[in-house]
């Protein structure tokens, strides 16, 4: 996993600025739900927590994220559904 | 020329903004300059919170229900149907029983939340709940026909109507079983979707520790990802199954269909601008409540508060002036901590909530508040 800017390239987007926590994980958690496996999601947050509970839920439900980019007033995450 | 201020939804959010809208146009109602409708598909003003009480046995589904004609002013023109498009254009809006579509100048989404539990297998079969006026009915007589077993309640989707809801349900089942000298036999797990036990920390940190000295079990990171009815288990995306003798679910929620044919957002949520309430990209038309994605709870109180910033900023582009009322994130919720303690939290964009000590002084005035909401309702309260 890297924190700085990435290049991955994303199937399908969920951009969840402006939700505070829990929300963006919630919003990817539906998402997941919703994909085939092997899609990889863009979660765009500004909520400060989101790097971790993204990384907490993805390790607990055995999903992967790929990379966390601090774009300064959000954040990116790849997540790849497993 | 008249204007036409239009409501879509007839819940908390939108009676209470027709009612205070009909208090402050008075004069220009009386002239002729101002037509409110409010639009809504069913005859009936409904008052949700009641049904977590039906559960219990302690009020009856009529206790929630009330003609929307009896709580809204004279003032207001009702039209019973249900809006299915918007034409920005040429500002009208189309019906499904009407032939002609409605105008309107000022549009007003308050369209609330729907239950969608089908979207987890399962779930619509096996899963009760308090969210609609039948299931609580059904859960009453499901607890009713127990003598011991294992309750579940899961928190299966957010965001869902009333946050404390899900913990209020689980301290009053808790409370109840004890009361009745039952809770021995009994097991109680909460389930809930992230690694807290509520989606606000801080509320997450008071209920914890309350939740684990009761003797109830605690599953987080369990998002439902099936139910099977014949064998009682529900299992969770992360791995997690578990049985039940009954489960009672927070079933997913969607925002109306009518947002999203009329595009205004994914979902069923209207994006806003969280201050004043405008959609995102759209002229004259606001949303308020559980529709309006604003980041505070789908909470009555909120719909309410949002309700009166809303008919101020309308009453004041109707009279030419600059709308200055913005709304702060103001929500208020009383949370039950069993059948005769509740605490109290009030919070805004800045402010998180900060649950004080559960006393019974609370939770009658949460009773008290039940009773006088047909005043809210109102515009009175």
């Amino acid at each position: 996993m890297t924190t700085s800017q990435n290049h991955t390239e994303a199937d399908t987007t969920v951009d969840a600025r402006g939700a505070t926590c829990p929300g963006p994980l919630m919003d990817l958690i539906s998402e997941i739900r919703a994909v085939d496996t092997g899609t990889v999601i863009a979660l765009l947050s500004d909520a400060e927590k989101s790097p971790t509970e993204v990384q907490e839920w993805a390790d607990e439900s055995g999903n992967e994220v790929l990379d966390i980019a601090d774009k300064g007033d959000h954040y990116r995450i790849h997540v790849t559904k497993r | 020329m008249t204007e036409h201020i239009a409501i879509v939804g007839g819940g908390t959010g939108g009676t209470v903004l027709a009612n205070t809208l009909a208090e402050k146009l008075d004069a220009e109602l009386a002239a002729g300059e101002v037509e409110i409708t409010l639009f809504n598909d069913d005859e009936d003003h409904v008052y949700k919170p009641v049904w977590l009480y039906v559960a219990f046995g302690q009020r009856e589904p009529a206790d929630g229900r009330r003609p929307l004609r009896e709580v809204v002013d004279d003032r207001v023109t009702i039209r019973q149907d249900y809006v299915v498009d918007v034409d920005y254009e040429r500002k009208k809006l189309e019906l499904v029983d009407a032939i002609d579509p409605a105008p309107y100048d000022k549009l007003v989404v308050a369209t609330g939340a729907q239950l969608e539990p089908e979207r987890v297998p399962g779930l619509a079969e096996a899963g009760h709940h308090f969210y609609s006026e039948e299931g609580a009915q059904a859960l009453r007589d499901g607890l009713l026909g127990m003598d011991g077993g294992h309750i579940v309640l899961s928190v299966v989707g957010t965001p869902h109507m009333c946050p404390a809801a899900p913990l209020e349900f689980t301290f009053m089942i808790d409370d109840w079983l004890r009361e009745r000298g039952r809770r021995e036999a009994f097991d109680i797990t909460y389930t809930y979707p992230i690694m807290r036990v509520h989606g606000n920390e801080h509320i997450a940190e008071w209920a914890d520790p309350r939740l684990r000295e009761r003797d109830i079990g605690i599953e987080t990171m369990f998002n439902a990802e099936a139910v099977d009815p014949e064998a009682q288990t529900i299992t969770s995306m992360e791995g997690t199954e578990l049985d039940y003798d009954l489960l009672v679910a927070i079933p997913p929620h969607t925002g109306s269909d009518f947002i999203e044919s009329a595009g205004l957002g994914d979902g069923g949520w209207v994006d806003v601008d969280k201050h004043t309430l405008e959609a995102v990209g759209f002229d004259d038309v606001y949303a308020i409540g559980d529709a309006a994605k604003t980041g505070v709870p789908k909470a009555g109180s909120a719909a309410h508060y949002q309700a009166n910033v809303v008919a101020q900023r309308l009453a004041s582009e109707l009279r030419g002036q600059p709308a200055t009322a913005v709304y702060g994130g103001k929500t208020i919720c009383f949370i039950e901590t069993g059948m005769d303690n509740a605490t109290f939290v009030e919070f805004d964009y800045e402010r998180p909530p900060e649950p004080s000590e559960p006393t019974r002084a609370m939770h009658w005035s949460k009773l008290a508040y039940n009773e006088s909401y047909w005043l809210t309702a109102r515009g009175l309260l």
